[in-house]
């Protein structure tokens, strides 16, 4: 019981409750319906790419290149729609195009074996700089009056926008495969040993591979969203949009060497980075300090599980396995241990 | 016939070899390239990113990455401004110290987080990019003080960063000093060679007793020191500042590095050829409005480049590890 109430998902879902009380309490309007709908869109994009981020980081690796798949994918549509293409034409040949940009992650990464996070710094700006080329600096605008509803209108009757019902349609599907779902565990035995879950029979290139395609795609989704929601498609659309997404899975609970984590606790970080936002922009706090807030909050989530570790190493000096005890989710993980030991000598020979 | 193959999989002689065929490429299309301005240009440019580009190698070469550069540059070129609007008649070695040291406390600041807390590198920098940089605008909007313009600055500090001696820019001079002490270092010193060992085998290097996190924390201070000399050394030059100076630059220097031969893995890798990867991507940044391709292109060549770089690097690692295991099922025949 302990265990469970000191969970990092419960305690996110506790600093939920309470930023929404405090801002409700302490700002005028925050709890208004039209507010909590502006607030719950706002975030829609991140969510999408950090649900696309989060089985990735689950196996140990990452994708910096999320935002910039969005601003590529942005800038095509913007692209097809000059060019007189109806939206219903756009909306699949973006998703598809989306999909190819995370095939050329997932070839690099899993077919060439080159590390991702330099596949994904290098595809990051190659893409964005891809949509530049695409659209150069300018904007293309004067979308249909017809679509922008279907994001940003609320179902009638709640304060949910289109857009939030996406999201959570993804995030209901997304909480189903990772934790119900033989692919989902195969996701954590990747994270905790790529040889060993080799060994075990899990295809490790293949679902490596369906990952990125599935991250592609979904950004492409998300970048429909975001043209449709600003009426706009540029090159820089949502640039540095990954920070805030990294940021969301890590202080998620989501571990960034893999193999823990839960799609509750993002997406409760996801509210939680949501509310304290739409507070501070209440509050006229401006961007830039904002994205210190979201800087910091990514180095927070990556020091809580360091100190969480330390407290409970003082509390308990002896290993939990040689007490006789299941290890705790919360093994100590050292960074470059985690690295060297994928494909060391020692574990071929077991 | 070895030895030739020897020279040429040096990565630095096929990066001169590059740069050779960039510059005489773009110089038969447009003759101007290679004036003597278009070279003082070039060289000038290409310092700035080459001093990132030292610090960088040596975070590489033990395993680490230092995303924030760009911020911290940008940070410690608005302080020089801020500087000479409090005092106007700053003495510029005052400015270059003040840029170092705080540039050093920012690295000091993601050392800490990589080497004490075993935070990984690229979560803390990606995270201090953006509290570094809103640190800058915060700055700047507190102070009201946006643009920093060069008749806010004193003359010397501007002739500084324009002068040269013989010819030679002061910041190439700069660069060059900065390489040769970088390279000299890391191969002679013991602690400059302790960084390969850390990089190649972080538990082995520990248990052979060598101080990882401080010699990692160490690498973290001195990148920050040289990419704060590269911010006052941008204000200098340029005479134009405003809080958004380096947003971006994370991905050219990374490219350079790693374009220059560094493993991103770590354990390998010299500096020379970081700054010969710094000089070559200057090179074709600056050759491709010449070739009449248009400036949108740069973003996408500097990630293309960094792809091309890892997946050669990939394919001669393969190439060498069958060459050594035919070697070695011979020698047992």
């Amino acid at each position: 019981m302990r265990e469970r109430l000191l969970r990092w998902e419960t305690i996110l879902l506790v600093l939920c409750v309470v930023v929404f009380t405090w801002g409700s309490a302490t700002t005028a309007g925050f709890g208004e319906a039209d507010n909590i709908s502006f607030l719950l869109l706002d975030y829609t994009e991140v969510a999408l790419l950090a649900l696309a981020l989060l089985p990735i980081i689950l196996t140990g690796q990452i994708d910096l290149s999320v935002a910039s798949i969005l601003g590529f994918c942005s800038a095509l549509t913007g692209v097809l729609w000059d060019a007189g293409m109806s939206f219903e034409t756009i909306v699949p040949i973006v998703v598809v195009a989306g999909a190819v940009l995370g095939s050329l992650n997932a070839t690099l990464i899993v077919r060439f074996g080159l590390p991702a996070l330099a596949v994904t710094i290098g595809t990051l700006g190659l893409y964005r700089g891809l949509a530049y080329v695409l659209l150069g600096d300018r904007a293309v605008t004067g979308f249909p009056d017809a679509y922008r509803p279907l994001v940003t209108d609320t179902v009638p009757g709640t304060f949910l926008p289109y857009a939030t019902v996406l999201v959570i349609i993804v995030g209901v599907l997304a909480a189903v495969v990772v934790h119900y779902t033989p692919f989902g565990r195969s996701l954590y035995a990747i994270g905790l040993g790529e040889q060993t879950a080799r060994f075990s029979g899990i295809r490790v290139q293949r679902v490596r591979f369906v990952l990125y395609i599935v991250s592609g795609a979904l950004c492409a989704v998300a970048s429909l969203v975001y043209t449709l929601r600003y009426n706009s498609a540029r090159a820089d659309n949502a640039a540095g949009l990954e920070l805030v997404a990294v940021a969301a899975v890590l202080l998620g609970g989501v571990s960034i060497f893999g193999g823990r984590g839960a799609v509750v606790g993002v997406v409760s970080a996801l509210l939680l980075m949501a509310g304290l936002r739409n507070v501070l922009f209440l509050n006229d706090i401006t961007n830039e300090i904002q994205n210190v807030i979201n800087g910091l909050l990514l180095i927070i989530s990556v020091l809580v599980p360091v100190i969480a570790n330390l407290l409970r190493g003082k509390r308990h000096p002896m290993p939990a396995e040689q007490r006789g005890q299941p290890p705790p989710e919360e093994t100590p993980q050292d960074p470059v241990a985690a690295t060297a030991v994928h494909g060391s000598p020692e574990e071929d020979q077991r | 016939m070895n030895r030739i193959r020897a020279l040429l999989s040096g990565r630095e002689l096929s990066i001169v070899l590059a740069l050779f065929a960039v510059v005489v490429v773009t110089t038969v299309v447009n003759p101007a390239f290679l004036n003597a301005q278009g070279i003082h240009d070039l060289f000038l440019n290409a310092s700035i990113i080459a001093l990132l580009a030292i610090g960088q190698t040596l975070l590489v070469i033990t395993r680490n990455i230092d995303l924030s550069v760009g911020s911290v540059m940008g940070l410690t070129a608005y302080m020089s401004g801020q500087m000479f609007i409090a005092d106007h008649e700053t003495p510029t070695i005052v400015v270059v110290l003040a840029g170092m040291a705080l540039g050093a406390a920012c690295g000091a600041f993601n050392g800490a987080l990589v080497a004490i807390a075993k935070v990984p590198a690229l979560v803390v920098t990606l995270g201090t990019l953006y509290v570094f940089r809103g640190i800058d605008y915060g700055w700047a909007s507190a102070t009201g003080v946006h643009q920093i313009n060069a008749d806010q600055m004193s003359s010397g500090f501007l002739s500084f960063g324009s002068g040269s001696i013989l010819g030679v820019p002061h910041l190439t001079l700069i660069a060059l000093a900065a390489l040769a002490i970088a390279a000299y270092a890391l191969h002679n010193w013991r602690s400059g060679r302790e960084l390969y060992a850390i990089g190649s085998n972080p538990q082995a290097a520990r248990l052979a007793g060598i101080p990882a996190g401080r010699r990692v924390f160490t690498a973290f201070v001195i990148s920050g020191a040289l990419v704060g000399l590269a911010g006052v050394l941008h204000a200098s030059y340029f005479g134009t500042i405003n809080a958004s100076v380096g947003t971006n630059r994370e991905l050219a220097v990374v490219a350079a590095v790693v374009v220059g031969g560094v493993a991103i893995f770590g354990g390998s890798g010299t500096v020379l050829g970081a700054v010969l990867g710094a000089l070559l991507l200057t090179t074709i940044t600056s050759a491709l409005p010449i070739l009449g391709v248009p400036a949108f292109w740069q973003r996408a060549v500097d990630g293309a480049a960094l792809l091309l770089a890892i997946s050669l690097d990939r394919a001669v690692m393969v190439r060498m590890a069958e060459r050594l295991r035919k070697e070695r099922s011979l020698r047992r025949a």
